[in-house]
């Protein structure tokens, strides 16, 4: 879903590019408060795997593919915010080094994939897990917020293309939603692979607010 | 994590990158595919390419499509891990 330059008219770059700053700083300033070492080369593993696995595209219909966007995965394993920066830091080092996803869309490709993903996945997460407990309810708030995020990351780029005039929203919205709809199934089926593997063998590894906040 | 763990979940990354991404779907991806089904994909502007030093996951230079895309696939799992885990390092408190 790496949106590339030319699709976005300046009337949503420019605002998209500002809100991802202020996000990412707001990242920053909340993670540097919890964060311990520990944490530290889980994020750089995190970034490692989701960059890895966001070169695997799989086949989801005729002609098309999808791959994993890893928002929810990070957010369940590192929280809301560090999960933010984890999936950033793959957009830039894809934005500058790869040709993915344009340099003037960077912004938008930030909220979709990293605040949308990371922060909008862990609130769907979150709300599951209280709800069913033990291990279902992470594993099942896991594949939900996985398709979910997706889908709701989709819509929002559907948002940004038909403000930028490039297709009327009404159709752009309905083909984005439908396919992503989807690729949301692989996204979910991979993330609850590595968070039920995590639970297996590594569970005080999965992100626990009640915990980091005493 | 010990160092035995982040290794293997490294190693894991690493040979995902290489062995698997040549694998991958060449089809276009959800977006790209509408995109082209809408109208717009024209609209597409690519960079100038010292932006981007190894565009479209292949490493220049390379001819075996396979290996540069692999080689590519290591290099960014690489940096990745060493800027999220320096990013993660600089605001640590």
């Amino acid at each position: 879903m790496h949106i590339p330059d030319g699709f976005l008219a300046p009337n949503t770059w420019a605002p998209a590019w500002v809100i991802s700053i202020g996000g990412l700083w707001y990242c920053l300033r909340r993670v540097s408060r919890v964060l311990r070492d520990k944490m530290v080369p889980l994020m750089g593993v995190m970034a490692a795997f989701i960059f890895a696995a966001q070169m695997l595209n799989f086949p989801v219909a005729s002609g098309t593919s999808g791959h994993l966007l890893g928002g929810a995965l990070a957010a369940v394993l590192l929280g809301p915010y560090a999960g933010a920066i984890v999936i950033a830091v793959v957009l830039i080092v894809q934005c500058l080094l790869f040709q993915d996803g344009g340099l003037t869309a960077l912004g938008a490709n930030i909220f979709n994939m990293s605040f949308i993903g990371s922060m909008g996945g862990y609130v769907i997460y979150n709300l599951i897990r209280k709800m069913i407990n033990k291990n279902k309810g992470v594993v099942i708030g896991t594949a939900v917020a996985a398709w979910l995020s997706v889908v709701l990351a989709s819509a929002a780029c559907a948002f940004e293309l038909a403000a930028s005039g490039v297709s009327p929203l009404r159709i752009v919205f309905s083909a984005m939603v439908l396919v992503h709809m989807l690729i949301g199934i692989g996204e979910a089926l991979i993330s609850v692979t590595v968070v039920s593997f995590v639970l297996k063998t590594r569970p005080d590894l999965l992100y626990n607010e009640e915990i980091r906040h005493e | 994590m010990n160092k035995k763990e982040i290794f293997l979940s490294l190693l894991l990354a690493l040979s995902l990158a290489f062995f698997v991404s040549p694998l991958a779907s060449p089809s276009p991806d959800g977006l790209e595919k509408v995109a082209a089904d809408k109208g717009f994909i024209e609209k597409e502007e690519t960079r100038p390419a010292f932006l981007s030093p190894v565009p479209s996951y292949s490493w220049p230079g390379i001819d075996n499509d396979t290996l540069a895309t692999g080689f590519a696939g290591i290099f960014g799992t690489v940096l990745v891990f060493g800027i999220a885990c320096g990013v993660a390092l600089i605001i640590k408190r």
